[in-house]
């Protein structure tokens, strides 16, 4: 059974953008799923239909075979939504946010207080449930809209953005927690700037532009798409130009730091043979950019 | 079971806030109709005399009484609904599976909570200037529940198109109000010429205010049949336009 299943989904605004042009979209139950493209491509739009905030133009969305439309109830009851955006009202304290939140979902008084419990423990926000939510931190009002989206235990939770902003401590204690919850059984799908995020945490995606999908795919086969990756070195003594070497693509950026462009065949070891022998120290060297990210700039542009 | 579990949670919710706000929400009505009943009632009251047989004193304490709850039960409801769209938590409630009505109803019973609390702190109130009799106390109970769910719902309809915290105030402050005080809060609208009686007719507070009056002290303007009559065909509206409203989204979806 397929925990997300979208069908021709089109949305034109009332200005007259069509921000979703048709698209199709599965994922299965139990995956841990990227949604990714650039700003305005519709990702926010697909994730507003799916959790009925924003109305569709056209097509269909199931939940777990429940369809959005014809059984409104039972599609909602399966989705948990972490939004981009903080939205829960700032004059109410932590626990009351996560307890009414169980309310609407039809958790009576006693166990959803139990299970809001239960989800400011593990979002370690236990110590600040009386807090009103408007002294909290930015990461922790994240961690709130976490642990509200949690309290009904979904089947599918939706993550828009959900590390934007916070630090990149907090980002891997998410991060572990997000796998943690998929390893529960909890379909994910996440969208996110942070490509290494997608990288390491999910196993399929589909990237979105100009309201259309234009990859769905899982993760390791678009990474085996690279052909070239990419390096910075840190040189030990500076250099006046480029050296040649067969195979490899050199750009000098300053004199003591060299990129480098390196076939997947080729690897590092012959790289540095060849630098070796033409008198190159290499100091250090880190990647220049995420491997996606690098994917995601060849798809996008 | 759900359902309910959902619509206690919104009604809780809205006690919960206006409780908080206290000073905001009950402090005010107190101290403006103490004002009221000080000044009008009172001092000016004494040389006005009688109408329709009550003293004047007696005559405005329903009219003061309705007067509050039609303010408080629409301000809570249009405060606190557009205050859920402003700051984004009325998405907790679209992603959710509550039903519509449920939403109506659970944010209506707030406004009406919270009218009740101010009636029965401005009845409080007018116990220190007269006693209160009840000749009517069903049709008293009745109109008072009624005008609260009207105005609530008119509060609700008032939020969903409200756009800045201007819009929430425009509707209390330039209609309610002036109809409220045209009503006939503070004189029979039969001391008015044939005119202004019957442009005063159009007001439909000017029912409500009277059904209430005779439920209290016997005495009214108008048929209190038609009074209820005119208020449950607005109820009755105004609930099918905040039905259709939240299922197409208007003011709240994207």
């Amino acid at each position: 059974m397929n925990a997300l299943s979208i069908k021709k989904l089109c949305k034109t605004y009332k200005n007259g953008f069509e921000a979703l042009k048709g698209i199709d979209l599965e994922v299965a139950d139990g995956d841990f799923f990227a949604l990714l493209g650039p700003n305005g491509a519709g990702k926010s739009t697909a994730i507003g239909i799916i959790s009925s905030l924003v109305t569709k133009s056209s097509g269909s969305v199931h939940i777990f075979d429940h369809d959005l439309d014809k059984e409104t109830a039972k599609a909602k009851s399966c989705i948990g939504l972490v939004p981009q955006e903080i939205n829960f009202n700032q004059f109410e304290t932590v626990r009351n946010i996560v307890i009414n939140q169980a309310g609407y979902y039809g958790i009576p008084g006693k166990q959803a207080r139990s299970r809001a419990d239960e989800c400011l423990r593990q979002m370690d926000l236990w110590d600040k449930r009386n807090t009103v939510s408007r002294r909290l931190s930015g990461g922790m009002k994240r961690r709130v809209m976490i642990a509200r989206a949690l309290v009904h235990a979904p089947r599918l939770l939706i993550l828009d953005e959900p590390t934007a902003g916070v630090d990149i401590e907090i980002r891997r204690s998410m991060w572990a927690l997000m796998e943690e919850v998929n390893q529960q059984g909890t379909t994910i799908i996440l969208t996110t700037h942070y490509l290494e995020e997608a990288e390491s945490l999910c196993r399929n995606i589909a990237i979105i532009d100009q309201g259309k999908i234009i990859k769905n795919t899982d993760m390791r086969q678009l990474l085996s798409q690279i052909h070239l990756e990419h390096f910075v070195l840190n040189l030990a003594t500076p250099l006046v130009t480029a050296p040649k070497i067969n195979d490899y693509q050199f750009n000098l950026k300053e004199p003591n730091v060299l990129e480098v462009a390196v076939p997947k065949e080729k690897g590092l070891n012959q790289l540095f043979a060849e630098l070796t022998g033409q008198g190159v120290k290499v100091l250090s060297l880190k990647n220049k950019t995420n491997r996606l990210e690098q994917l995601f700039l060849d798809l996008v542009q | 079971m759900r359902t309910l579990v959902a619509f206690n949670t919104i009604v809780s919710k809205e006690i919960r806030r206006f409780m908080r706000i206290w000073p905001q929400t009950l402090l005010p009505p107190a101290i403006t109709t103490s004002l009221y009943f000080l000044i009008f009632g009172r001092l000016i009251g004494d040389r006005i005399g009688t109408i329709n047989g009550a003293s004047y004193m007696e005559y405005i304490v329903p009219g003061v009484i309705l007067m509050s709850v039609i303010s408080h039960s629409y301000s809570n409801v249009v405060s606190s609904f557009y205050s859920t769209k402003f700051q984004r938590h009325i998405e907790e409630l679209l992603v959710s599976p509550v039903p519509n009505m449920v939403v109506l109803f659970g944010y209506v019973c707030g406004g009406i909570a919270r009218g009740i609390l101010v009636g029965g702190v401005v009845c409080g109130i007018s116990l220190l200037f007269t006693g209160i009799t009840f000749t009517y106390p069903w049709i008293a109970v009745a109109v008072f529940f009624l005008t609260a769910t009207l105005f609530a719902l008119a509060g609700f309809i008032n939020a969903v198109f409200a756009d800045s915290f201007d819009a929430i105030s425009i509707i209390p402050n330039f209609v309610l109000t002036p109809l409220s005080y045209l009503g006939g809060v503070f004189y029979s609208v039969s001391m008015l010429p044939d005119i202004w009686q019957q442009i005063s007719r159009l007001n439909p507070i000017l029912y409500m205010i009277n059904a209430f009056r005779f439920g209290l002290i016997g005495v009214s303007d108008v048929n209190v049949e038609i009074a209820l009559i005119v208020t449950l065909g607005f109820i009755v509206m105004l609930t099918l336009f905040s039905l259709f409203l939240l299922h197409k989204g208007i003011g709240i979806k994207n």
